[in-house]
């Protein structure tokens, strides 16, 4: 039983589905043991946007401000999609490498564990 | 004189004494609600109110605890009591459990009227009167102390409005809502025995006793005497279990699963006054880690094992809501502090003492994982640099708050568990939450998520300034740091005639 | 019997004062707490509150109902009749 409800076969309406936000779908980022950033962040991106754009210019608007950013090797960095390992290719497409409406991407900069290894 | 009526037998008279049973229609068509849950009742009549209070003792007592109540509310508007506060930053915590809590008496109000009509048994359904018309009366003494401070300072000009759309009001709104749109047994479970009995404690007396020490006169007032009718409540929760429990062993599953929900469902909900108690309080009582071991370790630990006769046992994820009490207070600080500009009170830096103070109290957890958070946060304010997060914040699907609770084994790794439904996903801040969403979905999906209405255009716009507008609150006036505020300097400005005052006589 | 805590809060007021007495009187193995605007009061296993014990403080009768005027919160099952006010854990 997915509900205990009166009315017996009762069902709701997902209100984010992806329909609903025109031409994006959710994405969730998250940088690992920066807790300076209290949470992921949630963005509207289109499927069409190269991953690039993300590495090049939301990560470093809104992740600049931590004194590690700068540090950042991103040749080192290590990335997960929805749980699972992943390598982007910053040219193609998020929306072509498995990026989906409500995915989750996490990733980990080696070395770097935050303020005083904080995780902060 | 007529012979005084015992106690027991006017109860009796008062309530069974007054009820019978429809017969033109049939009970099941009359009272509707009552069994789609499950829940198997054979005799009402084994209901009982502890304090077996009638009508006419509940009016006589009401009365004379709201002479006294408005006697102090008066009192503090005539003679500008919020003169008397420690430090303006107190009101951020009030602010927040105004606008917070005061729509939920109200609503708490109306639901049990509703309950009052709709469950079958006399004892319950009195119980339920009073309780409707006590949460009408919290509703309407909170009022009167918004309309106070309302005149003084910001951020509490349009209370309900806000409650309907302001992101963290999301977080008490939907539990309540949760609450309502369940069946009548849930309703009782959750709001009369998981919340009221468990957890109100934590929400009323540590915070109140706070406010008592912070010099805020009316809420002191308020909420004890608001908190005398819940202890009443909370009788009526426990009383509403056993007699649920005795009634049919079928039912001990379902109560369990509710127990299991709402002990979560208010746990995640505490976690607001967790960081006010912790962080808001100029001057503060107890942690909110000593204020989780006295009244959910120690009195719910006592509490589970009288229930275990039935076969209850301690909420599943008690185990973990006790590991979380030495985090979620900074957690939830740190989810204020950087998204302050678009909430309806100020968050400030904190000081040494108060550092001093939380290394004290938490001294596993704070000096390791949150001081060196607050020692930047500090020093980019003092850099002319003060840090506001601009990106939005990914939501719990269930509890609504942003996503910043960490793994059980690991305070530096946010907890993240997501579920796919029906070909979406949907994420969670805990165990917990995922464990009630997975009994529910259908429930869940509808979930009105702040974050993602914004992005769906239905907020007033995409940009902060629109959205605050849409919530009807003044950028820059209700909201940002502290330090540099209107209301900073209209308290500095007081206390300096204040001190004035004082040279001259 | 359990000899887990039972636990009352009252306000500190005046009304209270004589109920804080007669259970410190009344309950040796009672501890009182005190709080900013409260008084907490701990006893394991089982609490009595007498009616008469109030009331001789009092100088009046005193009807256990009248807690409600100055109870803050409480911990246990109760049993309330004319002349007491009980609380405990099975």
């Amino acid at each position: 039983m997915a509900v205990t409800a009166l009315k017996p076969g009762y069902t709701g309406q997902n209100l984010d589905a992806v329909e609903n936000f025109g031409p994006n779908q959710l994405v969730y980022l998250h940088w690992e043991k920066h807790l300076m950033f209290c949470a992921a962040l949630a963005f509207p991106f289109p499927p069409e946007m190269p991953f690039g754009a993300i590495v090049g210019e939301v990560l470093p608007q809104f992740y600049g401000p931590h004194p590690d950013f700068e540090k950042i090797d991103w040749s080192t960095v290590r990335w997960t999609l929805d749980g699972e390992d992943f390598v982007p290719d910053l040219e193609a497409s998020i929306g072509s490498q498995g990026v989906g409406h409500k995915s989750m991407l996490r990733f980990w900069t080696p070395g770097l564990d935050g303020l005083g290894d904080s995780g902060a | 004189m007529a012979k005084k009526i015992p106690l027991k037998r006017k109860y009796e008279m008062m309530t069974r004494g007054l009820a019978w049973d429809t017969t033109y229609q049939d009970m099941d068509d009359v009272y509707p609600y009552d069994k789609f849950e499950g829940i198997k009742i054979h005799d009402w009549d084994a209901w009982e109110d502890p304090f077996r209070l009638t009508q006419d003792a509940y009016w006589k007592y009401q009365a004379e605890k709201e002479r006294k109540l408005y006697a102090v509310i008066d009192s503090f508007a005539q003679n500008n009591g919020q003169l008397g506060l420690s430090d303006a930053r107190y009101l951020g915590a009030l602010k927040l459990f105004l606008t917070g809590v005061s729509p939920l008496e109200y609503q708490a109000h109306r639901h049990f009227a509703h309950l009052a009509r709709n469950i079958r048994g006399t004892g319950a359904q009195v119980a339920a009167q009073m309780q409707s018309i006590d949460e009408l009366r919290h509703a309407q003494t909170q009022i009167h102390a918004i309309s106070h401070y309302n005149k003084y300072f910001d951020g509490l000009h349009d209370f309900t409005h806000m409650h309907d759309r302001v992101w963290y009001l999301s977080v008490p709104k939907s539990f309540f809502d949760d609450a309502v749109s369940a069946g009548p047994f849930e309703f009782f479970t959750a709001i009369s025995f998981s919340f009221e009995y468990v957890l109100t404690n934590l929400l009323f007396v540590p915070f109140m006793s706070g406010a008592a020490y912070n010099g805020d006169l009316a809420t002191v007032t308020f909420g004890f005497s608001a908190q005398s009718d819940e202890s009443r409540h909370m009788t009526l929760g426990l009383e509403v279990i056993k007699f649920l429990l005795e009634q049919d062993e079928a039912n001990v599953p379902i109560i369990q699963h509710w127990i299991d929900k709402w002990f979560w469902r208010g746990h995640r909900l505490l976690s607001l006054v967790g960081m006010m108690m912790d962080y808001m309080l100029p001057k503060k009582i107890m942690s909110w880690k000593d204020a989780w071991e006295m009244y959910f370790e120690e009195q719910g630990g006592a509490l589970f094992e009288d229930l275990a006769r039935y076969g209850i046992r301690p909420p599943m994820h008690a185990e973990q809501a006790n590991n979380e009490k030495h985090r979620i207070s900074h957690e939830v600080w740190a989810i204020f502090y950087q998204y302050t500009h678009a909430a309806g009170f100020h968050t400030w830096d904190i000081d040494d003492e108060h550092k001093a103070w939380l290394s004290a109290e938490y001294p596993d957890t704070f000096d390791k994982y949150y001081r060196p958070r607050l020692d930047l946060w500090k020093q980019m304010a003092a850099d002319g640099n003060r840090y506001y997060n601009m990106a939005l914040p990914q939501l719990c699907q269930v509890c609504q708050i942003p996503m910043g609770f960490t793994e059980p084994d690991d305070p530096t790794t946010i907890c993240f568990r997501s579920r796919e439904y029906q070909g979406d996903r949907y994420h969670f801040c805990s165990d917990g939450c995922q464990y009630i969403f997975d009994h529910e979905p259908e429930k869940y999906i509808q979930a009105w998520l702040p974050v993602h209405q914004i992005f769906q255009g239905n907020c007033g716009g995409a940009e902060i300034p629109d959205v605050l507008n849409w919530y009807h609150l003044n950028l820059g006036v209700d909201n940002m740091a502290y330090e540099g505020s209107a209301e900073e300097k209209i308290w500095n400005d007081w206390m300096a005639t204040r001190r004035v005052g004082a040279a001259r006589t | 019997m359990s000899t887990n805590n039972v636990s009352i809060t009252l306000q500190n007021t005046e009304d209270a004062r004589p109920i804080v007495e007669a259970i410190t009187a009344d309950n040796p193995d009672a501890t009182v707490h005190h709080y900013p605007a409260m008084v907490k009061i701990d006893c394991p296993g089982h609490l009595t509150i007498s009616a008469e014990s109030v009331g001789e403080r009092l100088g009046r009768d005193w009807d256990p109902q009248e807690l409600h005027l100055s109870v803050i919160s409480l911990s246990g099952n109760i049993d309330e009749d004319d002349d007491h006010f009980d609380l405990s854990w099975n």
